[in-house]
Parts: structure tokens; sequence; C-alpha cells
């Protein structure tokens, strides 16, 4: 059965949550216009959750999303409708399609439904019991030539496929957050994955327009293997700091030092924030249960957790508070450990009197904001990371250890071939977190 | 042609701001003004200029497709809410797509030469940012014969259009020099658009326009043979002005100074079923050109300040050939010479054209007549040029559709 086949019934389990309703979304818009390139055939897509509140607003988000797509890509869309005399305007054609794709759109709060699937993608929590559970009752649900894609970013697929029996029928296919926008797709095969899944799994990539790296079968993967290890080296700094520091400011500083002097999109801790305090946790059992010889438990992550300060988002996308305060997703309050209250970042000039902690910045320094679309940026970076490297302060200081053993990270995971080659771990960084320099050519 | 039977004069022209991509103030998930907004402040613009609304006979008001943007029609029962002293007085709408602006100050002028009227109050409004582009192209088709030509059409069908022609007009006379010329006529509007505060380009600040209007079609993205640079903008705003006897002239106490004659008004559409004759050129613009030249007595020598319409750059270089300034072929080289730039032989489009002033469709038309009155008494702020004295006729083109409602104007000052 070829992926064309196969795109005909697919099943999302946990559709409705952050990463489903993206990947939903995702196979929706291929999934429409094959229906309108064959339209003798029907296309289901079963969207599976267990929140029939959420499934409601899941269909709402698809159909506005698609309006979008449909937007977008009209001068396609009118070459595919060209024998069809009743579609005339833009407006006709664009409608048309948005009712296909909400026609081909199955919500549903049971399994069952998954049963005439080729495809079954599973988007729910990151727990391996509840995930095990899932693929056990599919698998005597479905037929034995469907495929199982799970969007795990840190459970071994090996592990999955023993506890389910599904025999290399299964492999990861971890989208990055936001799905719909984040290009990366992080594919594990385990050793009985056959060639024809492979090929799948690689074809329905392209097609989604991702870019794909192979990580192998190790918990963590590549991502989350170096996510991770960086976290909590930057949550070790953080410790280190409070010796001079409280522990608030010295989140403040290592935050501040790896968005700007690593000239990142964001910091660390905002970072952590936006992936959710509490799957960070989750991630890091994970690993540790898979990895020896490596500790992965930190004291800051299981106070926060233990204090229900957890970041995430919100269903609407807004950032909740975490290691941060958001007003409107930009950062406006820090968390103090001792009161377990936020402190005003504005309040006193709080952050203009911490910044000046870290120092002069060299005088090459743009943001990453300023220098992600600038042609020029490997040169400038260039110049910039030689004058950080001739810095004497505290925060060039920080930001130079940082790097270093963000790199060590990065090296590591190709000597422990976790990842194929340096380039497969920048890609990673460079798409999947929006880095702007291989961290491994640094 | 005879010449008109009495002098008929334009003037108190207002023109609103030009909104849409550009502006500042334009963002398109805030609220902006509506189209009874924009035709009160055009209408009232041009009141505070003359003695009394009360002299005004009779109003017309010039739009294309308020039905679909602002799903409005009757919109003559419009005029009397920009003053009191409207109400009860004769008015009408005209349509005729992007010509829609001349159509009107055709229809005014006949009404005074009809001596039912002395004074018309002309306004023209579009407001077009009310949906996005996309659809607002399947609005602005109905330019185009629906029946034969929309299924088949582009997406973005006027574009598609014009794509066309450039597309019959660079392979006929090449297409690496026209598509320079396109880039020049990019360049120009955008810095003509930077002397009046009104245009939609007016706070362009781009370096390098020639780079610009240079950037290579995609046909993916939009058409094949134009670029965004070659496109008139997505626009709201309204435009308005008064055409009068001599007798309605001295009842508004406005002085011959500061109003143009009309010399000569040259109105031809074409049949909407059929397709061009030759892509290369623009026939009912000629016709229409010619008949203005013809009763004004002049030609395009006579002719020192220009109006006309680029709803793309290709449509101001065609524009150009079709009245007489320069032969088959050769308009590509007369715009990259400099002859229309604002320092020129013949300024063009001299608040920057529909390319960078803007294109509010049913004003467009008004507007011209607007700023040709401007330069010609010297009222034209920073967009003022120096009109030669061997050439003191302004002329307008204002175009519907594609080539198929054209009116044309030659006006002077009345000595």
């Amino acid at each position: 059965m070829d992926l064309k086949q196969r795109l005909e019934n697919v099943s999302v389990i946990g559709a409705a949550g952050k990463m489903g309703s993206g990947i939903s979304l995702l196979l929706c818009q291929e999934m429409a216009f094959e229906q309108v390139k064959n339209p003798n055939s029907c296309y289901t897509l079963n969207l599976i959750d267990t929140r029939a509140e959420a499934l409601k607003d899941l269909i709402t988000y698809l159909r506005t999303q698609m309006q979008k797509v449909a937007e977008k890509q009209v001068v396609k869309l009118r070459q595919l409708y060209a024998e069809n005399n009743d579609l005339v305007e833009n407006g006709e054609i664009i409608d048309a399609f948005v009712n296909t794709a909400v026609s081909i759109v199955c919500p549903s709060q049971t399994m069952a439904v998954a049963a005439k699937s080729h495809m079954v993608f599973e988007a729910i929590i990151e727990n391996e019991e509840i995930k095990a559970s899932i693929f056990k009752e599919l698998k005597t649900l479905c037929s034995e030539n469907s495929y199982f894609f799970t969007n795990t970013s840190s459970i071994p697929i090996s592990s999955l496929e023993e506890k389910t029996q599904l025999q290399g029928r299964i492999v990861g296919y971890h989208f990055y957050n936001p799905p719909a926008i984040q290009k990366l797709l992080e594919i594990i095969s385990s050793s009985n994955t056959p060639e024809d899944l492979s090929l799948i799994a690689l074809e329905l990539a392209k097609l989604l327009k991702k870019k794909v790296v192979v990580s192998q079968d190790v918990a963590g993967f590549i991502g989350n293997g170096h996510f991770i290890r960086e976290g909590i080296h930057a949550l070790n700094e953080v410790q280190r700091l409070s010796e001079k520091y409280s522990m608030t400011k010295a989140v403040y500083l290592v935050n501040k030092a790896t968005q700007d002097l690593l000239v990142r999109p964001m910091g660390i801790f905002q970072l952590m924030d936006y992936v959710g305090i509490d799957v960070f946790q989750k991630i890091q059992r994970i690993m540790g249960s898979y990895l020896s010889g490596e500790n992965f438990t930190h004291d800051i992550i299981e106070q926060m957790v233990a204090s229900s300060v957890l970041g995430g988002q919100y269903g609407d996308g807004s950032q909740k508070d975490g290691f941060f305060q958001y007003e409107k997703n930009r950062m406006a309050g820090i968390y103090d450990f001792t009161t377990q209250k936020y402190l005003s970042l504005s309040e006193n000039a709080w952050s203009e009197k911490e910044d000046k902690e870290l120092g002069d910045y060299p005088e090459s320094w743009n943001a990453w904001k300023n220098l992600m679309k600038d042609k020029k940026k490997e040169e400038k970076l260039a110049t910039y990371f030689v004058q950080l490297k001739e810095t004497d302060t505290m925060g060039a200081k920080l930001a130079l250890s940082y790097l270093q053993k963000s790199k060590e990270i990065a090296l590591k995971l190709v000597a422990d071939q976790v990842a194929a080659s340096n380039q497969d771990v920048d890609d990673v960084l460079l798409t999947g977190f929006f880095h702007i320099y291989g961290i491994t050519t640094v | 042609m005879c010449s008109f039977r009495k002098p008929v004069y334009l003037t108190a022209g207002y023109n609103t701001i030009s909104l849409g991509t550009g502006r500042p103030e334009f963002h398109p998930k805030k609220p902006r003004p509506s189209l009874e907004d924009y035709i009160k402040e055009a209408g009232q613009g041009v009141i505070q200029q003359i003695s009394s609304a009360e002299h005004i006979d009779e109003g017309v008001i010039s739009n294309f497709m308020a039905a679909r943007f602002n799903r409005q029609g009757h919109l003559a029962a419009l005029i009397p809410s920009i003053d009191p002293a409207l109400r009860y007085k004769p008015c009408t709408r005209v349509e005729g797509a992007c010509a829609s602006g001349g159509l009107g100050l055709a229809n005014a002028i006949k009404t005074i030469l009809s001596d039912l009227a002395d004074v018309v109050l002309v306004v023209g409004v579009e407001v077009q940012n009310s949906v996005k582009a996309i659809y607002g192209a399947d609005y602005l088709a109905g330019a185009g014969h629906y029946a034969s030509e929309r299924k088949n059409g582009h997406a973005y069908f006027f574009p598609g259009k014009f794509a066309d022609r450039a597309g019959a007009y660079y392979e006929k006379f090449g297409a690496e020099s026209t598509r320079e010329a396109m880039a020049h006529w990019y360049a120009k509007a955008i810095e003509n658009a930077r002397t009046c505060p009104q245009a939609q380009e007016y706070h362009n600040s781009a370096g390098d326009l020639l780079k610009l209007g240079r950037k290579a079609p995609n046909a993916n993205g939009f058409v094949d043979h134009l670029n965004l640079f070659d496109c008139s903008k997505v626009s709201d705003g309204a435009s308005a002005m008064i055409c009068a006897s001599e007798e309605g002239l001295k009842k508004l106490g406005l002085d011959k100074d500061k109003a143009v004659r009309v010399f000569g008004m040259g109105q031809a559409e074409d049949d909407l079923t059929q397709a061009p004759e030759d892509q290369t050129k623009l026939s009912t613009t000629n016709q229409a050109v010619s008949k203005a030249y013809k009763q004004a007595q002049v030609s395009h020598e006579k002719i020192g300040v220009l109006e006309v319409h680029d709803c793309f750059s290709i449509t101001g270089i065609l524009a150009l050939e079709a009245a007489g300034f320069a032969e088959h072929g050769q308009a590509g080289e007369l715009v990259k010479s400099g002859y229309t730039k604002r320092t020129g032989e013949v300024p063009t489009n001299t608040t920057g054209g529909l390319v960078g002033f803007g294109h509010y469709t049913g004003g467009t038309g008004i507007r011209q007549a607007v700023d040709i009155c401007r330069q010609l008494t010297k009222q034209a702020g920073d967009s003022q040029v120096e009109v030669s004295s061997q050439r003191p006729y302004g002329l307008t083109i204002s175009m519907g559709g594609n080539d198929r409602t054209v009116v044309s104007l030659v006006l002077g000052k009345d000595t």
C-alpha cells in the first residue's frame, strides 16, 4: 500500500491537544488536496480525543486554518477546480475547498473509529505506560498492515515496540511545537522497522514539507538529548551563581545571557517555560530511566513542579507563567523563589539594574531578531564571537562557558551515535530551536 | 467635433488620504473610515472652498463596486449626508469600473451643458480594504466580462489581464528593455508620491527604487509578467470637485484663476464581451484621447502635464503611446529618458499615479482632474511642477477594465 492509499484513512489520537491539533492540520491539508484531486475516493481523517469540548474547538480551528491555506493557494486551487464550472470566483473556490477539508474530518471520542485507518498518529501525553496502552488497543483494532506514528520526544521506540508487540510497525515522528509552522521533524526507527515504513515516513515528511533529521533510538533523541542536558547545565549554573546572587537573580542573569550573548531567540528559562516545566521534568525522568550513569533530576525543577509553577501554554497559545510571568506573551515578571510570587521586571527598573551585572556587550553584538534575516550574519557572528572571547565581563564568561558546554553536549550526541553527524545536531538546533549558527561550528 | 456651446470649469478639488498598505495609519485589523466617512470628508472638503452648499444644483457620485466591497447600493442618496443643503437635490450614481471617476465628471459636464444646472458636485469613492485582496480580486473582476472571462481568468484577475498585455509587449518589443522601463515607471511613481502627503506611498523610504522595480515576476505566487511593484495599490479614499458654468463659478464666489476649463472631452467604450484585438495597444484609450484632442483642437504637443491611468506600470507605458507621446513600441525609451519625470518635458502622474498615490477605483478619475487643476493653477504644493508655456494644457485618461470604458479630458487655464 503506497502513501497515497494510506492517506485515504488516517487517525490522530490526542488530536485536540497542542501537538495533535497541529498534526491534524497538516494532515487535513494534504488529505483535502488529495480529496479534490480524487473526487471518487472518500478520504477520512479521524480526530480522536477524550475531550468533547476541545474537539469542537479543533474543528473551528481547522476551518479557520484551512481557509487561510486556501486563500494562500488559490492559484493552485483554481487549476484543480478548472473543470468545475459551478466554481468561478476565488471566494467560491476557497469555500469549496474548506468545505471539502471539513467534510473529511470526523471528530470522535472513541478509539474504535481508528479501525479502518492505514496510518495512526499518536500525540498524547509523554507517558510511556499510557502510550503503550493506547497502542495495544490500536493493535487489536487496526489491520495488520496499518502503521503507527508516535510523536514522542523522548521514549525509545524499541521499548514501545516491545511493550505493544507492534513488531516494527511503529516509528517515532517527533514534530516540533507548533507542528504546522515548525519545519523540523525527527524520525526514529527501531532495528525492526521495515524499509517500507521508513520510506513511507520519509515520503510523508516530504509531502508535509518538513526538514527531516533521523535520530538513533536513544531516549531523548537529538532534540531533547541536547535541550534537557543544556537545561540541566543552566540550572546548575543558577545554583553556582546563587552563592553570590539570589536564585531569582541567577535565573534572570543566565536567561539573559543565553538569549542576548548567545544570540538566541529566547533565553534558556523562557524556553523551559515555553516547553512546560512539567514536560521538562517528564522528559528528564524518561531519559533518566533509560540512560545510566548520568543524573537527570534537578532540585529546582522538582521544586517548581511541586509548587505548581509549570509554564506551558493556554489553549489559545498564550504563555502560562513559569520561571517568568507573561503579559501578552512578553516577560513582565520573574519568579521569586523566596516569596513564591512574581517580581515585576519593570518596577524600580529591576531588570535594568540586573542587566548591568552582565557587563557591556561586545561592540559587534546584535540581537537575534536583527541578525535572523541578515545575509551577512555568519560574518557578523564570527566577528562577534571573537570579540566575546576577548571580553572580560561576568556575562561574557557565563556565556562562553555555557557555549562550550552546549557544544560538548552536541559533540557527545555524535560520539554516542545518537546523531549521525555534527550537521544533524546543528540542523535540529537551527530548525527546531531557531538558532542562527551551528553549535558544532563555533 | 464642435467645441462646447459654453465654457465648463472644474475647481475646488479635494482628495482624501489614499489608505491602505504603506500608510502608517493603516492596519488591516483596526477600524478604518467607512464609505460614508470618505464621501463626507471629500464632499465637505469641497464645500469649505465655496460660498455655500446651497448653490450646488446637482450631485454625481462615482463608484465601482460598493455593492460588493461594502454591501451598499443606492449611493446617490448618500450625497445629502454631506451637507443638509443637499437634501432633495437631484443626485446620480455612475459606474464605469475604474473609469467611474472620469465618467462622473463627463456626466457633470453634460449636465452643465444642458443648462439644467450651474453647479454640480462630483464625488468619487471606493473602500476596498474591507476584504482581503484575494476576494477583492473577485469584485474587481466585475470590470471584465464575467460570463466569458472569469472562469478561465487568473486568481488575481486584472493583474492577470495586464500581465498578458505585458507579455505580448515583451515579445514584440523586448522583455528586458520593457521591464527596465517598468522599473523606471515605478521609481517615478514613488518619487512623485513622496511629494504628496495624501499619497499611499508618501512614507515610502525604500532606497533603491529601480532595484525593487526590476524584481523578477513570480508566476507561482502572483502573475507571470508583473511583480508587485508594477501594480497599483488596494486603496480606500475619495476625491471630489466642483463642475460649474461661468455663472456657477460666480455664484460660488470662485475665481477663474483657481479653476481649469474643460477644452476637450472624449469618451469611448468598446465591447466588453470581446478580447482586445491587439494586446500591445490601448485602442479605446486612443479613441477617447483623440476625441478630446480634436475637440480642444490640440495635439499631444500642447500637453504639459499628464495624468494617465497606470493601474499597472505597463498600462502607463501603453497609455503614453495611445495618447500620441510615443510611437508604438517607443514609450519605454521615453520613460527611461526621463521625459515623464517631474523635471521632464511632460511631468506625468505628479502625485504618484495609481501606483504611487493609490487607486480608490471609483474616485481615481476625479483625483486625476483635481491634480491637473492644482498643477495648472499652481496650487499643487510640494507636488508642483513647472508647466511649460509651450505646453499649456493638462490631459487626464480615466480607464475602466481592460481598456473598455475611457474618459479623457483636455484641461487648461481660461485666458
